[in-house]
């Protein structure tokens, strides 16, 4: 009983519930990044740590903190999450430091990790908030990364850095400008809408 | 001169919204009504032209002098969260107007990542505590431009005949991408380094 509702826990941010898709959330502080897909691994790997993780410290908590200032205890937990991604990177990978800039720190205010552990750990146990903060990163990730993937494929004909596309082919320079980010943002979301619409008119 | 050149270029060129996806979350919820987006548009200006010198401030002041920098997120959030609360309270103490017209939207912006985004590309652009004003509301004034047109652009949409898969967020972001275009019409004059 108790695996299964484990199972379900972890299944649904990745289908039905995902979060960029159906509440549209904390898509500001990675799109910026999708133009490279190697930029968007570490971006995605970082916002998967910090929701897993503070979702599981603030489920441990949930008793102790007042709820009047519960917002606040909550972004300090975030934020020192944050951090130790911040500092790992600029230790181990410099050059993806500074490529990311800003981004790193945004990661605080996407507002994924604060939705789930307002909807989530907060009325949770630690085990199965851990696996809601892990698979919500999770189903971000993949979408991210499909993002991702379109982007640098068609704006700089390679993948990871490596040229896929052979000479022929021209770079379509808007896929990796802002505008492109919005663009296939949106072909996503609309192809996904279409086909869960579909689904549920069938069944 | 330099200064200008900051503030212009954050407006037009380097608009944080259109060209760092930052503060995306309101601007798709909060951009259906000319009226609120008005008002949410001028407090994040508000917002921003002041939190941007003063986190400059405790970032020159106390954390690089106390080898503190790797605070600075937790910092910055905290001085943000403390502005915003404080102005609230004087607002709602001192002008009722400006609380009925502000007030409501101030809250909403503690958690806007356009705010803190502005705060931390003043630091790793190492801008000087009068360009960090200017960059701070050239930033908010640029925001409020953007959701201000996204609102007129939305009113007059309502009539449109949508694809049912596209309506709300989906078209939203399709006209955002035709404004980040038009935006780039701006980039040969000015930039933002």
């Amino acid at each position: 009983m108790a695996k299964s509702k484990l199972k379900k826990t972890f299944l649904e941010p990745l289908g039905k519930n995902n979060p960029v898709f159906v509440q549209i959330l904390g898509i500001c502080s990675t799109l910026a990044v999708t133009n490279k897909v190697q930029n968007t691994v570490v971006m995605t790997l970082g916002v998967t740590f910090t929701t897993a993780l503070s979702a599981w410290t603030i489920s441990l908590l949930r008793n102790y903190i007042p709820s009047r200032i519960r917002m606040m205890v909550e972004t300090m937990i975030i934020a020192a999450f944050v951090i130790i991604v911040d500092i790992v990177l600029k230790a181990y990978y410099p050059e993806m430091w500074k490529q990311l800039g800003p981004y790193v720190g945004l990661i605080i205010t996407n507002c994924i990790i604060m939705g789930r552990v307002e909807a989530f750990a907060l009325n949770n146990k630690p085990l199965p908030s851990l696996v809601d903060g892990f698979s919500s990163g999770l189903g971000y990730t993949y979408v991210l990364l499909s993002i991702a993937v379109v982007r640098e494929l068609l704006g700089s004909g390679s993948l990871w850095g490596v040229r896929i596309l052979g000479s022929w082919w021209t770079n379509w320079s808007i896929m990796i400008m802002p505008p492109g980010g919005f663009f296939v943002l949106a072909i996503i979301i609309w192809i996904i809408r279409e086909s869960i619409m579909k689904e549920a008119s069938h069944a | 001169m330099h200064n200008f050149a900051i503030f212009f270029a954050s407006i037009f060129t380097g608009n944080i919204l259109l060209t760092n996806y930052l503060g995306m979350c309101s601007f798709l919820s909060v951009s259906k009504e000319l009226k609120t987006s008005l008002g949410l548009g001028a407090a994040v200006v508000f917002v921003m032209a002041t939190t941007t010198p003063l986190n400059w401030m405790v970032y020159e002041w106390l954390l690089i002098p106390f080898g503190l920098e790797y605070l600075r997120f937790i910092v910055f959030i905290i001085v943000i969260a403390a502005f915003v609360q404080l102005t609230e309270m004087a607002l709602e103490r001192y002008s009722e107007g400006l609380y009925q017209a502000l007030g409501i939207f101030l809250p909403l912006i503690t958690v806007n990542c356009a705010i803190l985004g502005a705060s931390l590309f003043m630091v790793i652009r190492e801008y000087s505590l009068s360009t960090s004003f200017f960059f701070g509301l050239g930033s908010g004034i640029g925001w409020a431009l953007a959701i201000v047109a996204m609102a007129g652009i939305r009113q007059k949409l309502k009539t449109a005949k949508i694809p049912p898969g596209l309506e709300g967020p989906g078209i939203t972001l399709v006209i955002a991408g035709f404004m980040a275009m038009a935006f780039m019409g701006f980039s040969g004059m000015i930039a933002l380094s």
